[in-house]
Formats: C-alpha cells, structure tokens, sequence
C-alpha cells in the first residue's frame, strides 16, 4: 500500500462557484487538527466542472484516487476514513475512466494537476525549460522554423498558421515591436483560455516570451477580460514571481534578451477579439477594427510591428520546443496538427473542459467523453464556434475536428466552445439567441453589419412567433449573405454563420414555425399552450395561485382550466403542477 | 491596471515609458479603476480622465459608453447578474431572467426604487456546468430554477431589514 503524496482541490472559477474554497477551507482545517502532515494544494480546473467541487488523492505511486460533487460535510468522511484510514471512500469517488483516457493533454498538460500560483511547482514539471533552451542554442529563424514545422495554427478560430504568423512580424526593422497575448474570450459559451489562465499562467508567459524572441519583441501585453479577475490575479502574480526569478525583465536567464510582460483589462467589447479592434482598445479607443492592410504585423499597437496570438496558441509553444515539432505534429489529421481544447457545455452529461488530438470525430467527443447527452435524450445538433460559428446537424457528427473539414459544413474549429442541443433545442431560437448576441455586439461600423443584423433578428423574431412567411425566410438568407460580404471584420463576416447552418440543416424547422405555427422543440413562447388534463388535475389550486395574469379557473368540475387568451406562456403552473397536469401544446389548435 | 499610481490622474514613470508616452492608453485603466472606487462613472470622472490623459472629454465618454463594462448610474446595493450564456440560455436562463424582473419589478440595466437590487444580463459567467446560472455580488447561485429565485432573494432582504 502506498502512501498519500498530496491532496489537491480544484480552484478554478467554476470550482469555487460550485463551493470548492469552503471544501479547501474545511480539509486545511481538518488535516491540521488531525495533526497530519499531508500536502494540501489549490490546483486550477481538472475539466471535470460536471462534479465540482473535486478533491483528489495522489498517492506516491501517481494513482489518483479523485472525488467529486463534495460537500463541506464530506470532508470529514474523506479525511477520516481515506487519510487515516486507508480505506477509500467509495460512494463519494467519481470515475475518470473515458473521460480522461480518449484526451491527450498539452495545453492543459499542467491543468489541475499544479498550483497554479507556485513557480516552482511549473518549473518541477519541466517550466521555462523551453525558453532556457531557446535563449541558449536556438536562433530566430529555428524557432519559426519549428513552429512551422510543427504545424501549430491559431487556436483563436482563424486558424492562421502561427510559424508564418511570427515570420511576417520578425521580418519588419526596427527595434520596437510588440506581442500580444488575446486573452479576450468572448463566445458566450466558452471558457478554454480562463481554464489555463487560471491553471497554468507561467505557460501562457513562457509561450509568450518564447515568441518575443522569435519576432524580436522585448514587450508583451495580454489583453484579458475583466470579466476573469481570477485570471488577471494569477497573472500578475506569475509575472511577479518569473520577474523576481530572472524569467523576465532584464537579460532573461544570462542572455542578452530582454522582455517583460503587463496585462490590460478589456472592458467588456466582443469585437475586441478582432485583433485591429484589440489594439484599438489597447491605445484607449472605441474598440472599432480598421480595414486591413496593413496588418498587425506591419503596423499595429502604436504603429509599431506587432503579433497577436491567442492564449491556447501560446500555451501550446513550451511544449512543443520541449517535446519538438515532430512530437506534435504526430497528432492530428491533414493541415491540422496537434490538439485543440473545447468546453463542452450544453445538453451533455459530462460537461467540463477538454482536450483532443486535432482529427478526434464530433461524436466520440460527445459520447466517449462527454458521456452522451443528458437523460438520454438523442443527440440533434452541436453548435461550434459560438456567434461566429455554425451548428452540425447529428448525421454529420462523424465530421472530424479539422479546420478544412468543419468549414465544408459552414461551422468553424472556433475558439473552442462546444454546445451540445438536444430535441428539446429549438434551433430557430439558437440562431436568434446568437444573431441577438452579434447584434448588440455590433460597433455599428459597417452598415450591413449594424443595421442588417438588426433586420436579420426581427425576421427571426417574427418566424419565432408565428409570424412569419416563406418570403421572410428568403429575405433572411439574402441577407445572411449580404452581411457576409459587406462586413469588414470577423465579427459582421461571421454573424450570420448560426442562421445559414440551421436554415440549412433545419429547414423543416423553420417551416414548422412559419407554416404550423409549431415550434417542435416547445421553446418559442408564443407558439406554446398551456392546456390542464382534467383527469390529471386534483383540483390543488396551486397552479390558480401562481399565475401572474389570473388565467387559471375552475373548470366544470373538479379540475382547473386555462383560458389562452389571457395566458401570457410563463410556464409558472407547468412547474409548479405536483401531479404534471400541465401539458405544452403547439401548433394549431385541431378541432375534434 | 494595477501597476497605476493610486492618485488618479497621474500615471507613472513606468507607465509612460513602456507605453512610450501613449497617454491615452490610460483611458480605460484610469476608468476602470474609477468605477472601482465609486461603483460608476460620473460627468466629472469623465472630465478627471480627460485632463489626465490629453483626451477631450467626449472621447472620454466615447469610450465609457462603448464598453459595456461602464456604468453611468449608481449601481443597487447588491449586484444581480444573471448569466446569458449559451449554456445558459439552452438550460432555461430567459426564464430565470424572467422571474427576477417579476421579483424585483424592474428591467435589466435597471436599480430597484429602495437602492436594494441592480439587475444586469452578463455573457457567459464561465460556470456553464453550473448553468443557468446567476451571480449576486460575488456569491454564484447554479443550477437554478425560477421558483428559486425568491427565496434567493429574500436573504438579501432580510440581511438589510
């Protein structure tokens, strides 16, 4: 029997919402007054956010023995019957099994499995150890070259490749250049880049210090949401700590380069993913992009040369000069290398953080590691790349995670959000809830962009009510395609991505909400009714006591009946119906 | 943000010269630190950072107004936000927003009559396993439901009568 090596609680934003600080705050508390001496680390997101809070035990000989969905009160069952008992606590273990064995674990190599705050626990898995060897035998040209070779491509959703990227900015004179660090995750629906901010910063700064000398830079930015204060803690104090170790400022590590690192707090503009607008915001202006050329590359933050790269890019660097170019490029398909992470939310079992072998199929993402859709419902669509990106219909859900490949079916590799809908998902609403995001997000730059988005979700807003007609459905992929084409940045050219793919997959769908007046899924509240069964309903009242427009009353007989002219669809009586009643109709009203 | 001096509207020797004296960058830092400390941004906040920064005052207030993160009202007491997200919104979040406007009788972007409540819509809390989810000052509430909501209130009312 080994021994108990260390203790490690997940305290990552989505842990410590789901209480994983007061389960972290009880086991110190317990160790402590059990008098055992045990390792008690704060580590960043395991990915496993479905049984947060998480607490594993690491025992000397690696095994990992990991409980979830625990409670303050279960500390004390843990503490005394595995820590001092040896005994492992069963009810409380959840499986790893699949969940972890189908990924393969670069960027989140260090993910739950480190405190994030401790330099010295990123330096034991081999940190900084790719920037030492940069620094000491590795010219310019041979890290671009390996990134080249090793086919890394911008995880931000573009795709571009990074080698070439780097090249384009180490090319330019001068001796004031700048790399970025976009840090502004914006899909809503997404969580990839705050997972490894919080989890592994010192990654995120080796890659960007790695770049620096690569293009020639001595300062960086990350540009982070201020939506992720946690992440922006964590940064500061790992750029505190790499300075103070000689990882940054002056003369890194004996060598004649030199490079430090500050972090802007965005302030809540999804356009400034656009990385024109990102600069924009940076120089303290209305995030607005410019027409390009010239690109970044040329003239960028304060006109000077600079390159932009995404969190997950820049994560995946140290470990590819560590392991070599070849190593990564082993996994993956055609023109798309390595792997990618995606957060897995939605209709799911397993929702939480991944990360897959670029080429992985959609549906063993969703059912080897997410453990299939939730109570068993069958699988309709999985919407990629958020507002810019598309939903994949259930018989393309053999579609590899390729950018080339996923493109064919009008979504996107994206930045990594992956929503995973159900029939219970309406996918007009889907593509008014992301038309409705693009929109507001809109700069009003470009006018099919700012006013045709606007016109775009009216349509919708109509079909989803009943109101609409073939003809506006026409009109609406008219001008999805108007849109595309008239925009100047990403955000416009992409915004009606969510309609074209559901048009496209789920015409009947539209039909049905133009036609029937039915919405299948029973999502648009306006096509829905309430109805009571009367041999269903015991006559309770609950359902009269709840209701906001006093449409319930008595029946002819000991049953409740709704009237739908003053119903308002609140759904209030369906929910709190204690003999389910209730019943949701949709579609025209069929005569008996 | 942090490495500014903390009287506002002066910026630090470090600042300007890795910003190689670009004063405007300083716009968004200076407002956010502002807000920080008054919760808002107010007409003579605006006038503060434009001094500071060189900028005219309305490209001050060009800004404040572009970033959602700004606000030009004095916020309620307790912040309510409930998240927007995809997740979210696929697991029933309109719902929910539904019921806090009932509850709290206003809309979004609005503060209660008694100061108590301010009510926002956010994109993506990033607890989508938690979904839907809403945050109220710094304590999140998953998985919830819209018959929860006034319970989850009332210990905030209760807290302050």
């Amino acid at each position: 029997m080994s021994t108990i090596r260390e203790i490690r609680v997940g305290l990552a934003t989505c842990g410590i919402a789901a209480g994983s600080q007061r389960v972290y705050d009880a086991l110190a508390s317990s160790l402590e007054s059990s008098g055992l001496d045990i390792p008690l680390r704060r580590v960043g997101c395991i990915g496993m956010c479905y049984n947060e809070p998480l607490v594993d035990v690491v025992m000397d000989d690696d095994a990992v023995i990991t409980y979830g969905n625990v409670g303050e009160a279960d500390v004390g069952k843990i503490v005394d019957e595995h820590i001092r008992g040896a005994t492992i606590v069963e009810e409380l273990r959840v499986p790893t099994g699949s969940f972890l064995s189908r990924q393969v674990r670069i960027v989140l190599e260090n993910c739950g499995r480190i405190d994030p705050e401790s330099l010295d626990a990123y330096r034991e898995q081999g940190g900084y150890t790719g920037l030492a060897s940069v620094l000491e035998t590795m010219s310019r040209q041979d890290v671009i070259e390996m990134m080249t070779v090793s086919g890394l491509r911008g995880r931000g959703g573009g795709g571009f490749p990074t080698g070439l990227k780097w090249s384009l900015a180490e090319r330019e004179q001068g001796p004031e250049k700048y790399i970025i660090c976009n840090a502004d995750e914006g899909d809503p629906g997404a969580f990839m880049d705050r997972s490894v901010l919080e989890g592994d910063p010192h990654r995120v700064l080796e890659g960007m210090a790695i770049a620096a000398f690569a293009i020639g830079a001595a300062y960086g930015i990350v540009y982070v949401r201020a939506e992720y204060p946690l992440a922006i803690a964590r940064l500061e104090r790992a750029i505190a700590d790499a300075r103070s170790a000689g990882l940054m400022g002056d003369k890194i590590l004996g060598s004649d380069f030199s490079f430090d690192i500050k972090i802007k707090a965005g302030a809540g503009a999804f356009v400034c993913g656009e990385e024109t607008a990102l600069i924009a915001s940076i120089e303290g202006r209305r995030g607005m992009p410019r027409r390009r050329p010239p690109y970044p590359s040329e003239s960028g933050l304060w006109g000077k040369p600079t390159c932009i790269n995404n969190v997950e890019t820049l994560a995946n660097v140290p470990w590819i000069v560590r392991h070599g170019a070849e190593a990564f490029a082993a996994y993956g398909v055609g023109k798309s290398r390595g792997t990618k992470v995606f957060a897995l939310a939605g209709k799911i079992k397993n929702s939480g953080l991944i990360e897959v072998p670029m080429g992985m199929s959609i549906r063993e993402i969703v059912f080897d590691i997410g453990g299939g859709i939730l109570d068993d419902r069958p699988l309709k669509a999985v919407q990629m790349g958020g507002p810019s990106g598309g939903c994949i219909p259930a018989e393309l859900a053999d579609t590899p995670v390729d950018y080339e490949e996923l493109k064919k079916t009008g979504a996107i590799v994206g930045s990594g959000g992956m929503i995973v809908l159900d029939d219970s998902s309406c996918m007009v609403d889907i593509a008014r809830f992301f038309l409705d995001f693009t929109q507001k997000e809109s700069c009003g730059k470009c006018t099919f962009c700012r006013i045709g988005t606007k016109r775009m979700l009216e349509t919708l807003g109509k079909i989803s009510s009943g109101d609409g007609t073939l003809e506006d459905l026409e009109a609406l992929i008219d001008l999805s395609e108007k849109v595309k084409a008239n925009s100047l940045c990403g955000l416009g050219q992409t915004a009606p991505n969510p309609v074209l793919t559901t048009a496209r997959y789920f015409k009947d769908e539209y039909i049905a909400h133009i036609v029937d007046k039915a919405c299948p899924a029973k999502v648009c509240k306006s096509l829905l009714r309430y109805e009571i069964e009367p041999e269903a309903c015991k006559d309770c009242k609950l359902c009269l006591k709840g209701c906001p427009t006093s449409a319930i009353s008595q029946g002819n007989g000991a049953y409740q009946v709704i009237d739908p002219e003053t119903c308002v669809q609140c759904g209030r009586c369906y929910q709190v119906c204690p003999f389910g009643a209730i019943t949701i109709e949709t579609g025209m009203v069929k005569t008996a | 943000m942090n490495e500014l001096s903390p009287s506002v509207g002066r910026v630090d020797a470090d600042e300007r010269k890795q910003s190689a004296g670009h004063l405007r960058g300083q716009i968004i830092p200076l407002l956010q630190k502002l807000q920080e400390k008054s919760g808002f941004i107010s007409e003579e906040h605006v006038d503060e950072v434009a001094a500071a920064t060189g900028a005219s005052a309305s490209t001050v207030y060009g800004v404040a107004t572009f970033y959602s993160q700004f606000r030009l009202q004095a916020p309620g007491k307790h912040m309510v936000r409930v998240c927007e997200g995809t997740a979210c919104h696929v697991l029933g979040a309109k719902d929910v927003l539904e019921a806090l406007k009932m509850n709290l009788g206003i809309d979004v972007d609005e503060t209660t009559s008694d100061g108590l409540f301010s009510l926002e819509s956010v994109r993506c809390l990033g607890c989508c396993s938690l979904a839907p989810a809403i945050v109220i000052d710094d304590e999140t509430y998953g998985r919830v439901s819209p018959n929860k909501i006034s319970k989850i209130l009332d210990t905030y009312r209760e807290e302050t009568a």
